[in-house]
């Protein structure tokens, strides 16, 4: 099986005009002595029929949110996808095009992507947004380098002990090399102290990293970090929830100065890991030091308003070594399913995802509480997300690995075992609830880890 | 016909208290919100966002894809893109829910077929490459370079050699220097001889003690395969440095010869080009990269891994540079990227590859009849044709040649890049493409060298709009919409 269109008699016809007898000459600039023999030992060849037989065999053999109802967050959740996001998504138009270097040929794309910077800059009340990162945490790690150039200062990056471990190590992997002490300060209470963060910040530091909701789902006191970082002129990332923000004050509401996030509970599967997409938005004045596309609105030659990749002198393919950042492309698709999620929902919708997350996770927090079975750890306001430990005689009994297996096997995606993310949180579990879950399925999920206990 | 009816801005046809989506009712005891949490802590208003009907929004986006060129509707030779046919069949696949909708986090027990799938790839692109070790974390080829200098960085620094610096050719995509930058090494120049291939002279007189990697893109960027490659990683490995290969090209040479088979000890793939997931406008791409077995401990954690109890995560590599990705990588293009090389299968790899060269051969004997190609009788998967006497006798630029294929229907080639050809023109037909496509377009380049300077410089004249005044964007730019300022008595 192959794509390949041309019949053998139109590539006979094709070599002739080339004039080379066979298609092996072409390649005579090979060296022989550097030739593969034989055939590469892939799978294949399958027919179409064949191949999605095999392959819905690979995807039977996982579990999805189908199978298991989902209380499992940690940087990636189980939120609705209205049918018109993959419906507009699917359009090949989009899909199968190319970065738009050919502004005239792209201005579907470039103008969906001037839509979707504004959408991110109305979520966040940020000034300016690019159009997309890989992901979260590589959004975080841009932040850093940016906030680094933007400052000068290159002695310390302050992250919070809070922040999802995942994004501080890719935080800590981008810098292996670049200088600067990565500082973490640790959290017992469940969420930074703003006395010790000031503690921590010096004329060092460029940066202080906080996540909010944080990673055990509770709330920072942003505007008191905030307060903490400008005075010293240290630089304040956050990285939020963007569904948060439906109920939650926006960052540029308590001054922060570059906002990150995981875009995927905007319309974007949970497809175990990605492709995601990173938003990044930051003050106008950073405008320069953005890193990655962004698109921005001007003229053509008869006044007409129009869409163009821009700025693109910071980027790599003009300034090599010298760039902003090495990255040259942004998740289109992502960014494109993103603006039409947030356009679906609009700010009501938004606002009652936000809601009916936040009520139906205090739901289950109170149902689980009044088991006995476990606390809150820590006890502190939380958006969709709360971390529980287990009570000491059942802790005894059950590693949380074992219960979330157990809870596995009643149907239940059941949390994420938060020690295996922070030291000290062995017998804790933290649990997400999303707008999906209904009363029906939180209290079975109460009366099956009762049970289980 | 002029469609401005629905793409006004979404924020232009908003409308106060306009829906869409409805969020089902909340189905447990309400707490009210300032119960809940600290006042500081909630929003003080609505957010700004566009209030629009489900109409509204599927008339806007669809009307928006309208003025998109795409593979799907036009011939895109994109030089060094690898703009090949993105098969239906994949799309279906990657919707299943075993697929869709699992969760990164859920216990390997639930996820053993996604893990044989990732595991699988790592053997096969291990096999392709001649490089057994894999990661797939890396979201993008650039990403995928950037992670392997910092596998080469940790290397060194284990074996306690000081080598700083990063050789790049002067045609090499801008990534191989600010990946190298970011990496901690300093980038340093080679210099291309006439014919695009590195100048050995100047290769040797840079290559000291200091040298850790030399980044090579094999097949270059001129679409030519450097047939000095065996002596370049001798100059290399002779000082003990390490020979980077960028896989952008890898369309070229699948199952006719391996980087690791020529001496490269690492590389990235780019997924969404030789094995065609779709480009999005941009991405996701997948960057995965393999290396030598000696560099395996060096790689991103977790890794997949077989047990005897089936397949798992590994994360318990102290060597390990630790982590690129959030999650696992763009799982979605990998096994976009998985289901397509199963459906060829190892002949049909190297069929790509023979198909790709003939297809841009035959394109290469139409171009010269009518622009000229500097570096190349015979190309591999894309060639640069060069418009500089065409500026300097017509005044016809390889820009206006670009806007003047738009009219035609075609997408433009890469233009001005490798940018050691004058007014380049970088054109990649790929494998997917017929005889009668690459004709046509070889025959509306001609028509195009007949047209006056006069009627070029000002096209497209059919796409809507005509060229964009990109020195006033980036002077004063306007990334965002805003609400216009009424000027009222108020």
């Amino acid at each position: 099986m192959s794509y390949v269109v041309n019949t053998k008699a139109e590539q006979k016809e094709m070599l002739e005009a080339i004039g080379v007898p066979h298609v092996e000459q072409l390649f005579d600039q090979v060296p022989f002595s550097l030739r593969f023999q034989g055939d590469l030992s892939v799978p294949g060849p399958f027919s179409e029929q064949e191949l999605t037989r095999k392959m819905s065999r690979m995807a039977s053999a996982n579990q999805s949110t189908e199978d298991l109802v989902c209380f499992l967050g940690g940087g990636a959740y189980d939120h609705f996808i209205p049918a018109a996001v993959d419906a507009l998504s699917m359009r090949s138009e989009f899909y199968t095009a190319y970065t738009p270097y050919q502004a005239e040929a792209s201005q579907g794309s470039l103008q969906a992507f001037f839509e979707f910077q504004t959408l991110i800059c109305q979520l966040t009340g940020m000034d300016v947004a690019n159009a997309s990162l890989y992901d979260g945490a590589s959004a975080a790690a841009e932040a850093v380098l940016m906030a680094m150039s933007v400052t000068g200062r290159n002695g310390k990056v302050v992250l919070a002990e809070t922040v999802n471990p995942a994004t501080r190590q890719v935080i800590a992997t981008l810098l292996a090399n670049l200088g600067p002490r990565i500082e973490v300060i640790p959290c017992p209470g469940g969420f930074l102290n703003p006395a010790e963060a000031d503690l921590a910040l010096d004329d060092s530091t460029s940066c202080l990293v906080v996540q909010n909701p944080n990673v055990l789902g509770g709330l920072e006191e942003m505007a008191d970090l905030c307060q903490k970082a400008q005075k010293k002129g240290v630089l304040l990332i956050v990285s939020v929830d963007p569904v948060s923000l439906g109920i939650l004050t926006k960052p540029g509401d308590y001054g922060a100065d570059i906002v990150v996030a995981e875009g995927q509970g905007l319309g974007n599967p949970l497809a175990f890991g990605g492709p995601y997409l990173g938003l990044l938005a930051c003050r106008e004045k950073f405008v320069r030091k953005i890193p990655g596309r962004l698109v921005g609105q001007t003229q053509d030659r008869n006044g007409k308003h129009c869409f163009v990749l821009t700025l693109q002198t910071r980027e790599q393919h003009i300034r090599r070594e010298k760039a902003t950042s090495n990255i040259c492309t942004n998740q289109g698709l992502y960014a494109l399913r993103t603006a039409i999620h947030l356009s679906l929902l609009g700010p009501t919708g938004l606002r009652e995802t936000a809601y009916s997350c936040t009520q139906k996770a205090h739901y289950l927090a109170n149902k689980l509480l009044e088991t006995g079975l476990v606390h809150l750890d820590p006890d502190r306001p939380f958006f969709k997300e709360f971390t529980v430990k287990l009570e000491a005689s059942l802790a005894r009994r059950w590693s949380t690995n074992e219960i979330l297996d157990r809870m596995s096997a009643h149907g239940f995606l059941a949390g994420f075992p938060t020690g295996r993310w922070l030291v000290g949180k062995g017998d804790c579990l933290t649990i997400a609830v999303t707008e999906k879950r209904t009363k029906e399925e939180m209290d079975r999920f109460v009366e099956v880890f009762s049970q289980i206990a | 016909m002029e469609k401005n009816q629905s793409t006004n801005l979404l924020f232009e046809i908003s409308r106060s208290q306009r829906r869409a989506h409805r969020v089902e009712a909340v189905d447990v005891p309400e707490i009210p919100l300032e119960a809940m949490f600290p006042p500081e802590a909630l929003a003080k208003g609505p957010l700004d966002l566009p209030e629009l009907a489900e109409l509204d929004i599927v008339r806007h986006f669809t009307n928006l894809s309208t003025k998109n060129m795409a593979i799907d509707s036009n011939f895109y030779p994109l030089g060094s893109c690898t703009m090949k046919y993105n098969p239906k069949r994949h799309e279906r696949i990657v919707s299943f829910p075993g697929f869709a909708a699992i969760h990164p986090h859920a216990p390997d027990g639930n996820s053993q077929g996604i893990l044989e799938l990732l595991f699988g790839m790592q053997e096969i692109l291990g096999e392709i490459s001649g490089l057994p070790a894999v990661s797939l974390q890396p979201a993008a080829g650039a990403q995928g370079e950037l992670t392997a200098l910092l596998v080469a960085a940790a290397y060194f620094k284990h074996k306690k050699d000081r080598l700083t610096q990063v050789l790049v050719p002067d045609s090499a995509h801008g990534t191989n220097p600010a990946s190298a930058a970011l990496a901690g090494f300093e980038a340093v120049t080679v210099k291309s001889r006439a014919d695009g291939l590195v100048d050995l002279l100047d290769l040797r007189s840079k290559v000291d003690n200091k040298t850790a990697v030399f980044m090579i893109t094999n097949p270059n960027t001129l679409g030519l395969f450097d047939y000095q490659i065996a002596e370049i990683t001798e100059i290399i490995h002779g000082v003990n440095g390490l020979v980077y290969l960028d896989g952008a090209n890898m369309n070229a040479i699948l199952g006719i010869t391996r980087p690791g088979d020529f001496g490269a000890d690492m590389m990235h793939f780019n997924v969404h080009k030789t094995f065609t997931g779709p480009h999005g406008a941009g991405g996701p791409g997948s960057g995965p990269i393999a290396v030598r077995d000696f560099l395996a401990p060096f790689l991103p954690s977790p890794m997949v891994v077989r047990t005897p109890t089936g397949y798992g995560l590994c994360s318990d590599r102290p060597q390990s540079i630790g982590r690129v990705h959030g999650f696992l990588g763009n799982i979605g293009v990998l096994v976009r990227g998985f289901a397509y090389i199963c459906t060829l299968g190892g002949r049909g790899l190297r069929e790509v590859s023979e198909q790709a060269v003939l297809n841009a051969n035959y394109l290469l004997s139409l171009v010269k009849e009518t622009l000229e190609v500097p570096k190349g009788e015979l190309c591999m998967h894309e060639f640069v044709a060069s418009a500089r006497l065409s500026r300097r006798e017509k005044r016809i630029s390889a820009m206006d040649i670009c806007k003047g294929l738009l009219d035609y229907g075609y997408h433009a080639p890469t233009v001005y890049f490798p940018m050691v050809v004058p007014e380049a023109l970088m054109m990649e037909p790929t494998e997917t493409e017929s005889k009668e496509t690459l004709e046509g377009f070889a025959l509306a380049i001609k028509k195009i060298m007949s047209e006056t300077a006069e009627t070029l410089h000002h096209a497209p004249y059919t796409l809507g709009i005509s060229r964009p005044d990109e020195v006033a964007a980036a002077k004063t730019p306007i990334l965002r919409w805003r609400p216009p300022v009424h000027e009222s008595g108020a």
